[in-house]
């Protein structure tokens, strides 16, 4: 009973760390932001936008991870609770984008995390993101 | 007591990996100071390896929200290079997305000024407007953050006769919207409240630090480059340059508003004295070897690129200088004596792009009088190097839980 009242409220309502992996070019986060705005409304399917990683279900990544940024960007990780789900969100956290071949980043989030979905474009469009996370959710039910 | 407290690099009041660390005398911050580095890409190596039209691209992702304001920097740079005079069509058209650009810039940055004022119902109004911009940017160019307008020589797209109506039907509606904001931060006084007097920078200091952009006109000082050194078509255009004189959050907020206005007036005198003809010319592959020092006035403030060719299909050096880097020792000295509730606001007053100003410089000692020029390869050697001797597992952090 407790179970299926746990699993109902992570899916009705899964809370959304949004996580700048460093790497990237704030295009994507600004996008993020601008899908949880009220013209796209992500928080409609009960997605909340949480400053910490212990509240959060769902990791929005964006970025290609830095060097410097890796071990951060992995102890952040481990900080979500289980079961949690990552998105690398644009095409740097998918595949490293124009900076592939850097000295300094990594091609793409996959390399350090398991990733569960994937949203591509340079940005994505708000519309890719919600379905992105819709798919995500269908899912896990 | 003074102790010591560190922000970042991930916390929820700053939107990038970016690390302050500050001393505190109970609520005071005595010294504050910045750990950048997170989001370093490599960019200008990146570009040393790539051809002047990949660079386009490259530069446009050196910021996803000021991301036309470094590819016309670039631009116009390799233009003077080639010694190419752009289609008059082509300069006006992008300088109507620069001034779009400038527009969505400021209409996000108010909101985020007005969340961290904790004044969230504003961040949603004007997100809400940025979407008419956003709607206008991605009908013009096909994608809402990186525009690639911009080829040597002109643009990519020209702007037809239903679009120039249509954009300038909106900005009747953003005018509207924009005197409310105005009113709304000259005369709310909770809003007034929470932004006057915080982040103060006297005029002298803003000189002496170097500020750029509104930082720079909120200390009362009237420098901007589209005014004392234009580019594109700003000699043709008349125009005011904002400024206040309150030294605080509240006078940045004011003349990132009263940009907005004028931004609309130089939208509305573009797009009716939009010159006919093409809107690019052929440019060559090559550059013959030269330098160039190329100033943009993107919407945080002045945005440098300096470019060295030496007669290939790819520059030599690619220097660039974001504005947020010129703001970063104002920052500092903004926050000194300041309350540490003010942080969040303080930091975003700047309109800081982190990934904008990651840049790599090494200092080398000049009397010694030796020169090196690191290859690629080296730089990822020592980038490996460098990040196998981070190792966090050894530290044992404590865990709450």
């Amino acid at each position: 009973m407790i179970e299926r009242l746990v699993h109902w409220s992570r899916v009705k309502s899964p809370w959304v760390l949004h996580l700048n992996a460093g790497g990237g070019c704030n295009g994507c986060d600004i996008e993020i932001l601008a899908s949880l705005m009220p013209r796209f409304d992500l928080e409609r399917f009960g997605v909340q936008l949480k400053g910490t990683p212990r509240h959060a279900d769902v990791m929005i990544c964006t970025g290609a991870v830095t060097l410097q940024n890796r071990d951060r960007v992995l102890r952040i990780y481990e900080q979500v609770p289980d079961p949690k789900f990552v998105v690398a969100a644009g095409a740097c956290a998918m595949a490293g984008c124009v900076y592939r071949g850097s000295y300094h980043t990594l091609i793409g989030i996959d390399q350090i995390l398991p990733v569960n979905a994937y949203v591509p474009g340079c940005p994505f469009r708000p519309a890719a993101l919600i379905d992105a996370v819709v798919k995500l959710l269908n899912s896990v039910k | 007591m003074e102790y010591k407290v560190s922000l970042g690099p991930q916390h929820p009041a700053l939107h990038e990996a970016v690390s302050l660390r500050m001393t505190l005398d109970g609520e005071v911050i005595r010294d504050a100071d910045l750990k950048l580095g997170y989001s370093h890409r490599g960019i200008e190596k990146l570009a040393e390896e790539r051809s002047y039209i990949q660079n386009i691209y490259l530069t446009e992702r050196i910021c996803g929200i000021c991301s036309h304001s470094h590819t016309t920097c670039f631009t116009q740079g390799v233009e003077q290079l080639m010694e190419l005079v752009p289609a008059r069509r082509g300069l006006y058209i992008r300088t109507i997305i620069a001034e779009l650009e400038r527009v969505h810039s400021h209409l996000l940055w108010l909101g985020v000024a007005g969340q961290e004022a904790g004044f969230e119902s504003f961040f949603m109004y004007t997100w809400r407007d940025r979407e008419v911009i956003m709607d206008i940017l991605e009908w013009i160019s096909g994608n809402r953050v990186h525009y690639a307008m911009n080829i040597f020589g002109g643009v990519r797209r020209d702007i037809d006769e239903l679009q120039r109506k249509k954009i300038l039907d909106s900005l009747e509606l953003l005018k509207k919207r924009t005197d409310y904001y105005l009113n709304l931060a000259a005369s709310e006084p909770t809003f007034v409240g929470r932004l006057a007097g915080v982040g103060k920078l006297s005029r002298e200091d803003a000189i002496a630090l170097c500020a750029v952009g509104p930082t720079l006109r909120a200390s009362g000082i009237a420098s901007d480059v589209r005014r004392d050194d234009p580019y594109a078509v700003y000699s043709e255009m008349p125009f005011e340059v904002a400024t206040a004189d309150s030294c605080d959050v509240l006078g940045r907020a004011v003349v990132r508003i009263k940009e907005l206005i004028s931004s609309y007036a130089m939208l509305e005198f573009l797009l009716k004295n939009l010159p006919e003809g093409p809107f690019k010319v052929k440019a060559p592959r090559k550059v013959k070897p030269n330098e160039v020092y190329s100033r943009y006035e993107a919407p945080r403030g002045e945005n440098v690129h300096y470019i060295k060719s030496n007669g290939s299909d790819k520059p030599e050096r690619l220097k660039v200088r974001a504005p947020t880097l010129a703001n970063y020792a104002a920052t500092i000295a903004m926050l000194k004596n300041g309350f540490i509730a003010d942080i969040p606001l303080i930091f975003a007053a700047i309109d800081p792009c982190i990934c904008c100003a990651e840049r790599l410089v090494q200092l080398d000692d000049g009397r010694r009088g030796d020169s090196r020029v690191l290859s690629f390869s080296q730089l990822r050697a020592m980038a490996n190097e460098r990040a196998k001797k981070i190792d966090f597992k050894k530290r044992k952090i404590a865990w709450p839980f």
